[in-house]
């Protein structure tokens, strides 16, 4: 049809010089990579130095949690503040319930349901010693809630929104909430006190977890719950 | 070496089709697509220097945690973007550019 024919219109004058252009820019760059000296990670001796200091063993999540807490604090700020922006431009669209769900699907959202939370709890424990942590934790969990709603459960149109709220920023808060905590004992900000970065980095983990969680399956469907869903719950 | 090298300049093709595309196309959802394919390529390449041949040292921790920061912060700029496209659809008469007319389906029926 007319899609066809449109993809294989001939590009004109200025997309053919962006063309040019991007290729160059490519071919310069490449040359920039293939000529840069091979990779000496400067900061890995650093790390490896201050690692027995972090109370983790995975490096990735002492560097995440510990020595850079700062960039983690604040990108879990980012997701509150995109579910922020979600619920003030739309209303999410539930569509009403026509036929019933199959057996198939819902028995598979039985099964699999329970197993994601199960992988995401052990991915954010695992976070302290191998590859793992709050955010593949969390985008386990989110996985599963996209699953549910893709299946349209008639019990996600029941959960009131105050438990929401509170779990979407539940996790940046206490995030924050440790962060002042060790301001006032330590004397910086994220500075966990000598040998309690362990347990401390792992609560963290564990309440990041949920809230990215949520604000992932929260960002799929789209927009803050119905309005006279808010007002059949809070009258 | 050559690993590394293959890792970046994959990623580095990967920017340069996403720039491409970001630019002549002016449909919302192309752009926003665009600028994934660039984020993609940009964490490729972070993660290929940062790659050291088993058993030759430890890997640099550094660029991985960047690029964790980086996937999340580009899925909520993804679902931001995409939520404000479909919201110009809603709000505006006229259909998106890039997209042709006649095919277009009434937004009522939609919903």
């Amino acid at each position: 049809m007319s899609r066809t024919g449109k993809n294989h219109k001939r590009l004109d004058g200025f997309q053919r010089l962006l063309l040019l252009f991007v290729i160059c820019m490519v071919v310069l760059l490449g040359y920039i990579i293939w000529s840069t000296p091979g990779s000496k990670p400067v900061l890995t001796g650093a790390v490896a130095q201050m690692q027995e200091y972090s109370g983790v063993e995975s490096p990735v999540t002492a560097v995440l949690l510990n020595f850079r807490g700062y960039d983690t604090l604040l990108e879990v700020m980012v997701l509150l503040l995109a579910v922020i922006g979600t619920w003030s431009l739309t209303e999410a669209f539930f569509p009403v319930q026509r036929s019933e769900i199959s057996p198939v699907q819902m028995g598979a959202v039985r099964l699999l349901a329970p197993v994601m939370c199960l992988v995401a709890a052990y991915l954010v424990w695992q976070g302290s010693h191998l590859a793992g942590g709050a955010f593949q934790g969390g985008a386990i969990l989110g996985a599963a809630g996209v699953l549910m709603l893709v299946t349209e459960l008639p019990a996600l149109r029941t959960i009131p929104v105050l438990p929401l709220r509170i779990g979407l920023v539940f996790g940046p808060l206490f995030f924050a909430g440790i962060a002042l905590i060790c301001l006032l004992f330590t004397g910086d900000l994220l500075g966990y006190p000598k040998g309690a970065g362990g347990w401390l980095i792992l609560l963290i983990e564990t309440a990041c977890a949920i809230s990215i969680g949520l604000t992932l399956a929260l960002l799929f469907a789209g927009g803050r719950p119905d309005k006279e869903f808010i007002w059949k719950n809070n009258p | 070496m050559i690993t590394t090298l293959i890792y970046s300049l994959t990623g580095l093709i990967l920017f340069g089709m996403g720039f491409f595309t970001l630019i002549i196309h002016s449909h919302p959802l192309r752009k926003i697509l665009a600028v994934n394919v660039m984020s993609t390529g940009v964490f490729l390449i972070l993660v290929a220097t940062a790659y050291i041949p088993l058993g030759e040292g430890e890997i640099d921790p550094v660029p991985h945690a960047m690029v964790l920061t980086g996937i999340v912060v580009s899925v909520s700029v993804t679902a931001l973007a995409l939520i404000l496209a479909c919201r110009i659809q809603e709000t505006s008469n006229s259909s998106l550019p890039g997209r042709k007319q006649q095919g277009e389906v009434p937004e009522e029926s939609i919903r």
